[in-house]
């Protein structure tokens, strides 16, 4: 097989072995879902004053999105590759004549395609249950805020695995570092009830800055769809990560 | 006459102060089995991790298949098959299903059918990775690493930990290897497992070769000392012999004459493993004054 009909290859093997994992089905596909119900239904009616004033579930639509993109590709790569450098996968992989890349980029190419199903569950519940339009003049915009950060956020997850030593450490670290910047960059509470000084904070680091650009990108009410400047510093987050990846992720196990 | 399938001179390894593989010199023919018998820490692992690339050497030549595994590419990669100490495979994947992946990763795999059945898992093989016994996925590692029917395989400790029933499953698969006319490398702790699978036995000890030879040769060493234990008015008696016959024959004649009997009369020579024991003690002994 050639390099592409080998990505192809190892993607499909990818796709099945994650359907059957029902700890990534939960945390990547159920768990985006369960939250924008119960944040949809308490706040079903309230407005959020962010753009002059927009329905509290309208702002969640792309807030619960940025959060299942993330979990997507930087948690579940983190996750799913720890487990699988520890268990020594990684090391029998490199043992065959498969290029190291494709094995990557097989794993990249499965976060993605989760993270586009995620926008499409997500954004058919939002128009169905609480009548969140779905903004279809955006979405070439909506596309390219996800391939940029869907991108980023697979080099970070990589990354991570260079800090993370072991597979029972793995779920603990990627939830200490994302969960309370899902909380900081107003994912979970609307930003007008955050203090400034909490956004600004959160500026910081990509969730906000991604977040931010999907935000801009999904919900029409004023400004320009690309928000530049917000991709770009998602964008080169993404490429310190790579740089990280390149120099530190590693294919044997820690131990032993 | 070919070239050897593994060539090597003069290995050696360190990790930092500590020299783990000191100056090693060993050929592996073509189709042979071959086993790297040694104790925990002998430095066998570390042997077949730069065989197989995973490790550089400090020093010394090293040739599998002709080249040098530090910098061979996905060429050679297809003509080798590995099995890693320890390692699990996705839990979610069948056992066909993880032999059809990595098939797509080299040019002329083996049909998985026959892979399949070449491991003895064809009861298992729409099962789940993840629910067969240690001795099961061991079988399927093996499996994995034949897939891409390669000339020359690595095992290293393939039964560790083992039950009976399971070893000797496993063993049948390695036996079957050579029937193929596969060229394998078999590391092992295991006395019998080298005397029962391997054509030829290279003992390794704190580094160094300690021993080479054929099973059967190996066996002969115990032309050594033959002890006979008896107890005298309750005193244990130990002799050392090289003339076990003479000896006995002394003792008996003595006992008659006297009308003793000598309790507990027992004449034993020096098994495989105590052989094997004495050649790796004595290395390590050596090893530890250096």
């Amino acid at each position: 097989m050639n390099g592409l009909a080998l990505v192809g290859h190892q993607f499909r093997y990818d796709q099945k072995a994650f359907w059957r994992n029902p700890a990534s089905v939960f945390f990547t596909v159920m768990f985006p879902v369960i939250l924008f119900l119960i944040l949809g239904l308490v706040f079903n009616g309230e407005t959020v004053d962010v753009r002059g004033g927009i329905e509290a579930t309208t702002y969640y639509v792309p807030a619960i999105m940025s959060l299942a993109i993330i979990s997507a590709t930087m948690q579940t790569l983190a996750m799913t590759l720890v487990i699988a450098r520890e268990d020594g996968r990684l090391k029998r992989g490199r043992g065959t004549p498969m290029p190291p890349w494709v094995f990557i980029a097989g794993r990249v190419g499965n976060a993605i395609v989760v993270a586009l199903m995620m926008l499409a569950l997500l954004a058919a519940i939002g128009a169905l249950l609480f009548g969140v339009d779905v903004p279809w003049d955006r979405l070439p915009a909506i596309l390219l805020a996800l391939v940029i950060g869907a991108a980023s956020f697979c080099c970070l997850g990589i990354a991570l695995t260079a800090a993370i030593p072991s597979q029972d450490a793995a779920a603990a670290i990627v939830n200490a570092l994302l969960l309370p910047l899902y909380f900081l960059s107003g994912v979970f509470i609307p930003e007008d009830q955050l203090p400034s000084g909490v956004i600004a904070f959160a500026d910081l680091f990509p969730v906000r800055h991604f977040f931010d650009a999907f935000f801009d990108a999904y919900v029409p009410a004023g400004g320009s769809a690309v928000s530049w400047d917000n991709l770009a510093i998602v964008a080169l987050w993404g490429v310190a990560g790579l740089l990280l990846a390149i120099r530190f992720f590693r294919w044997t196990p820690r131990s032993g | 006459m070919s070239d050897p399938v593994i060539s090597i001179k003069g290995l050696r390894k360190s990790y930092g102060e500590t020299e783990a593989v000191r100056g090693i010199d060993l050929e592996v023919n073509r189709g042979e089995v071959f086993a790297f018998l040694g104790p925990n820490g002998a430095g066998k692992t570390t042997t077949v991790e730069i065989l197989e690339g995973y490790r550089k050497r400090s020093g010394g030549e090293v040739a599998v298949l002709g080249e040098d595994p530090q910098r061979a590419g996905r060429e050679w990669r297809e003509r080798i098959g590995i099995v890693l100490q320890s390692g699990r495979l996705d839990p979610y994947l069948t056992v066909r299903e993880s032999l059809e992946l990595y098939a797509g990763y080299f040019r002329a795999p083996l049909p998985t059918a026959e892979v399949v059945s070449l491991v003895g898992l064809e009861s298992k093989a729409d099962e789940r990775t993840g629910r067969l016994s240690g001795g099961q996925q061991r079988r399927l590692d093996v499996g994995m690493a034949l897939v891409g029917d390669p000339e020359l395989l690595f095992l290293d400790e393939p039964t560790t930990g083992f039950d009976p029933s399971a070893r000797r499953q496993a063993w049948d698969v390695i036996a079957g290897l050579r029937d193929l006319g596969k060229t394998v490398f078999l590391t092992t702790h295991y006395m019998d497992e080298a005397q029962r699978l391997a054509d030829r036995v290279t003992i390794i000890a704190a580094g160094q070769i300690v021993a080479r030879s054929t099973p059967e040769d190996l066996g002969e060493r115990e032309s050594g000392e033959t002890t006979i234990r008896f107890r005298r008015a309750g005193d244990e008696v130990v002799l050392q012999t090289t003339t076990p016959v003479q000896a006995l024959h002394e003792l008996t004649a003595e006992a008659l004459a006297a009308g003793e009997e000598l309790e507990g009369l027992e004449v034993t020579r020096p098994s495989l493993e105590d052989v094997y024991l004495e050649l790796t003690a004595a290395a390590e002994t050596n090893g530890g004054a250096e």
